[in-house]
């Protein structure tokens, strides 16, 4: 068994398409550094011209919010109809505004 | 994808009541069609089965650069020794993309690639096959990835998110290489000398049934079928996938002008497919076994890969840890 102390960290990936839009996240790999994962993340992720800007980060750097709290954490946007524009019935006359 | 590095919140010690509960809710979720994520709870047994293929898959991926590797330096013109090397490339890449699913799933990479180097792990049977001449590099762009194809598009939709991710972006670049794989063949056939032309053939009676091989076992001996189908890991039945091989490849075989080796193999029209004969699973399971032609030769290269590559990895790694020091001392 190798001595996982050892293995590269995991970097994750977000790859910028093109100009003007979001990096999106778009997989992960194992590298030495910052600057290797950036090159890797070019062979891995990229070699059909899928991007023009790249940033990694180490996975263990990245916190995210709990899956098990979802319902409590997102559910009680759904009954909040009125952030909706559509939510407004106005006069056929300004309806388009 | 997600990683396993996120996933280290401690175990919660949970009551039975509570794991019924979250079984409960988990078998709701797969009937209803949604995607599990990886920090989403999970059934044990669900875990092992994804580990267990998906780290199958990004085996395969790695062991099937080797066959057609051998090919690079020879290929006949520049043209395609380059596509040959796009297409081993991807290759390697498909398997990073699949081992960074697997490891969604609390294993790490060193412990994926040691029950690969072990033998523990398996990979496609189908890469235990030598490549004795140009031709079969074609053919396994035609045949084994046009299988490998029709293996994986229903895995697109497969219950785990991070894997179904990995098979999108997999099945995506996945086309060009059955569509290279044709058209070596062709221009062979169309141009090229008798002595080609037997060559292609020879090719294809050879990769034909180890082909229709990779889909697995029939339904009636499939041992993860089931399980798998009920999770919807898996979508479509092994039996079904390489029928629709079988009626896929017959219209392909003829516009390139060769025969699939089976006298049995002729249409029926009450089926609406074609009757194939019977394929010889004592082979597989010989070839699964680790006794086909290559399957020493297969796993030493990649022992022998790995092993040599180890000052490499600890370079890299011992240079990052001495930078690291560096800052923090400056």
């Amino acid at each position: 068994m190798s001595d996982v102390r050892n293995e590269w960290p995991l970097w994750e990936v977000f790859v910028r398409s093109k100009a003007g839009l979001d990096h999106k996240h778009c997989g992960s790999l194992h590298a030495p550094d910052a600057k290797g994962a950036v090159q890797l993340a070019r062979e891995v992720y990229t070699r059909r011209q899928e991007g023009t800007s790249i940033w990694v980060v180490r996975s263990d750097q990245i916190v995210a919010s709990d899956p098990a709290d979802k319902d409590m954490y997102f559910d009680p946007m759904a009954d909040k109809v009125y952030r909706h524009p559509t939510f407004y019935e106005l006069p056929d006359a300004v309806n388009h505004m | 994808m997600y990683t396993q590095a996120m996933d280290t919140a401690p175990r919660e010690e949970r009551s039975a009541l509570e794991d019924a509960a979250l079984q409960q809710r988990f078998d709701a979720r797969i009937d209803a069609g949604e995607f599990v994520e990886a920090k989403d709870w999970m059934p044990e047994h669900y875990r092992k089965t994804l580990v267990r293929q998906i780290s199958q898959h990004a085996h395969s991926e790695i062991v099937g650069m080797l066959p057609e590797g051998n090919w690079i330096t020879r290929a006949p013109t520049l043209k395609r020794k380059a596509i040959l090397l796009a297409k081993v490339q991807d290759e390697g890449g498909h398997g990073l993309y699949l081992y960074a699913a697997a490891e969604t799933l609390r294993v790490s990479r060193d412990q994926l690639l040691d029950a690969l180097h072990s033998g523990k792990a398996k990979y496609s049977s189908i890469f235990n096959y030598p490549t004795l001449t140009w031709a079969d590099v074609g053919v396994i762009g035609w045949l084994v990835d046009g299988a490998a194809i029709m293996n994986q598009v229903p895995l697109c939709r497969c219950s785990y998110a991070p894997y179904a991710r990995a098979m999108v972006r997999i099945c995506r670049e996945e086309s060009f290489h059955q569509r290279q794989g044709f058209d070596a063949l062709h221009v062979m056939m169309t141009q090229g000398t008798e002595a080609q032309r037997a060559m292609v053939q020879d090719a294809v009676n050879r990769w034909w049934w180890p082909s229709l091989m990779m889909f697995g076992p029939p339904d009636s001996a499939s041992t993860h079928s089931e399980q798998s189908m009920r999770w919807g890991i898996k979508r479509i039945s092994n039996d079904d996938l390489r029928q629709k091989f079988v009626d896929a490849c017959v219209d392909q075989a003829e516009v390139l002008g060769v025969t699939l080796p089976d006298p049995e193999l002729k249409w029926n029209a009450a089926r609406e497919h074609h009757d194939f004969g019977a394929i010889d699973w004592d082979e597989f399971w010989r070839v699964v076994g680790g006794d086909g032609p290559c399957n020493r030769e297969r796993l030493a290269a990649r022992v022998d890969a790995w092993e040599r590559g180890a000052w490499v990895r600890d370079a890299a790694l011992a240079h990052e840890r001495k930078q690291a020091t560096k800052e923090k001392a400056a």
